[in-house]
């Protein structure tokens, strides 16, 4: 088993996708975290997935977030990668704006993206585009909305006897 | 009364003759659930059958789907730990404990040696009922009920240490953040000294009935095997992936609450198949009873949680006597303290695979975001791979033996 330093890993992205490619780079008790645009999101797994010292072949998880404060890049998708040789964790983030929520699949690398991807387009609305079954997962196919979004209160918003004030909310 | 309805029966008198031509190409579509006996859960799976030859297979997901993500964007950290034990309840505590490790490490709290013990007794317990499920449904579902009847009572007494801790059997929102509510009591204590001598009679017994019976090895080799390389494209964590050759354990790679003190082995297998599955699944309860075992012999002495007012709840009697203790319990109870910002993951080996836990805090009483990797969400989309071309009851034998837990599926 090699020791990958994260260095190892940022070194690596930025020699094959150029320094401006690879922002955002911060470090979570001890797991790097990256955030790249969209139209490098296949690429860069294609490359940390054979890649011959940092073999990042093993797809975590894969999950939605929403900021609606970020204009422009409201909603995010974060790529969970695990190297199981070199044990070292990875976390790619994409943003994409809420109008035109467009991710392209990755199931063509992970099979098991694709459930992970349904969900986040049940949960989110976001758009990965050649996912051979884009439909919803967990919730009714008639729902006509994404629930996750921050817009939707999870509280009933008719009832006044919860008023946040009150519970120092 | 019995004549007549013999007359109106269509089926008697049918010429039952095979007949020739197109008829022998014709497809079947069988719905196996949502409500059916041998998927142990409420979930869908739609299978074309040519004959007894499943040709393609469809699954749908979702019944029991109860928003817990959504409902943890609204909750104080401590409420969401009821949350988890609802999505693996045959091993709650493991998916309480990894919660409590997840807010432990965004809020840089550090455990006593004691807790951590403790914490790996209820795991590695709640890894036996586990496996004492799965293993003994799937031989069930062989057709052998025997075998089910010696451990299940074990499952049951299992069942009572978790209540001698934490109140509750099922759904057991045991431990708080920093620890666990209580010590473990003498009655604990002699029930756990109990399993760890008589368990392993029966589990024997459980075995000589079942690893080499004739019956139970022909329904279950070469079933539904899987290989390493796919199981690993899949997202296959857990025994289920320790079945098709990789060793990847979550507590040996990366090891939490003290796992890096207790001597254990990861059992892998060859194939892949429902046999390998099976085989891992007794031998990591031997591992288990081995680790329990350590625990007990090396519990250390000291407090059973951490000195962290802001978090841990307070005992009620304090609460009563002691102002400050008043104060911790109100704000607690109220989600008035704020978590600091941050971002973390954490994940443990749960019975079914990798728990993970990946939490977003904006420095809110709640979470911003909270993303539950569930193993058996995961790795149940391979099941139609994993069939295509076998057989109906090698499909059930199969998914029993994945062990795909409906709560799990659908958080």
């Amino acid at each position: 088993m090699e020791n990958v330093s994260n260095q190892q890993i940022i070194d690596a992205l930025q020699g094959q996708f150029g320094e401006e490619a690879i922002y955002g780079i911060a470090e979570s008790h001890g797991i790097l975290q990256v955030t790249t645009e969209v139209e490098h999101i296949v690429p860069m797994l294609h490359f940390l997935y054979q890649h011959p010292v940092l073999k990042f072949q093993f797809l975590t998880d894969l999950g939605g977030i929403h900021f609606p404060e970020a204009k422009g890049q409201e909603l995010g998708v974060i790529y969970h990668l695990h190297s199981l040789e070199n044990n070292v964790r990875l976390w790619i983030k994409i943003y994409v704006p809420i109008e035109k929520p467009e991710v392209p699949t990755v199931t063509g690398l992970f099979a098991t993206a694709n459930w992970m991807e349904r969900e986040a387009f049940d949960f989110y609305g976001i758009i990965f585009e050649g996912h051979p079954n884009l439909i919803r997962i967990l919730n009714v196919e008639d729902m006509d909305y994404h629930p996750m979004r921050k817009e939707y209160p999870l509280e009933d918003a008719t009832r006044d006897d919860k008023i946040d004030e009150l519970f120092g909310r | 009364m019995s004549e007549v309805a013999l007359v109106n029966n269509p089926n008697v008198g049918l010429d039952r003759t095979p007949k020739s031509g197109p008829y022998v190409n014709e497809l079947t579509t069988l719905n196996l659930g949502p409500t059916h006996p041998a998927t142990h859960g409420i979930f869908q799976n739609i299978l074309t059958m040519d004959g007894e030859t499943i040709v393609d297979a469809e699954q749908t997901v979702g019944y029991i789907h109860r928003a817990f993500e959504k409902i943890a964007e609204r909750r104080p950290f401590y409420q969401i730990t009821t949350l988890t034990d609802r999505m693996n309840y045959c091993s709650a505590p493991i998916n309480n404990m990894g919660w409590h490790m997840t807010v432990e490490k965004l809020l840089g709290i550090e455990v006593p040696k004691r807790a951590q013990y403790i914490r790996v007794i209820m795991m590695e317990l709640a890894r036996l009922a586990d496996h004492i499920i799965c293993n003994s449904i799937l031989a069930v579902d062989t057709g052998a009920l025997t075998g089910f009847l010696y451990v299940y009572q074990w499952r049951e007494f299992i069942y009572e240490i978790y209540e001698e801790l934490c109140g509750a059997r099922l759904t057991t929102n045991m431990g708080r953040f920093g620890g666990m509510e209580r010590d473990l009591s003498p009655v604990a204590m002699e029930k756990i000294k109990k399993i760890l001598a008589e368990l392993p009679a029966a589990l024997k017994e459980f075995e000589s009935m079942v690893v080499r019976n004739r019956i139970f090895m022909d329904r279950t080799q070469n079933v539904g095997a899987i290989s390493a390389e796919r199981a690993l494209n899949y997202g296959f964590t857990g025994p289920n992936l320790r079945a098709a050759g990789v060793d990847y354990d979550v507590r040996s790679l990366n090891p939490y609450s003290s796992y890096e003190d207790f001597d254990f082995e990861i059992p892998v297998g060859t194939k892949g198949d429902t046999y390998d599955r099976f085989l891992v699944r007794e031998e990591e309860m031997w591992q288990s009873l081995r680790i329990i075992q350590q625990a007990m012999d090396n519990l250390p002495e000291g407090p059973y949680h951490a000195d962290a007012p802001h978090y841990y709840l307070p005992a009620k009697q304090e609460v009563y006597r002691n102002m400050e203790a008043l104060i911790y319990h109100f704000k607690i109870v109220m989600g008035e303290i704020d978590a600091p910002v941050g971002e973390v993951y954490h994940s443990v080996e749960g019975g079914n695979g990798e728990l993970g836990f990946y939490l977003v805090s904006d420095g809110g009483r709640t979470p911003y975001r909270l993303k539950f990797r569930r193993p058996g969400y995961i790795y149940y989309q391979a099941f139609p791979e994993m069939i295509k071309g076998s057989t109906l009851s090698d499909a059930i034998v199969t998914m029993s033996s994945m062990n795909v837990i409906a709560g799990e599926l659908d958080t």
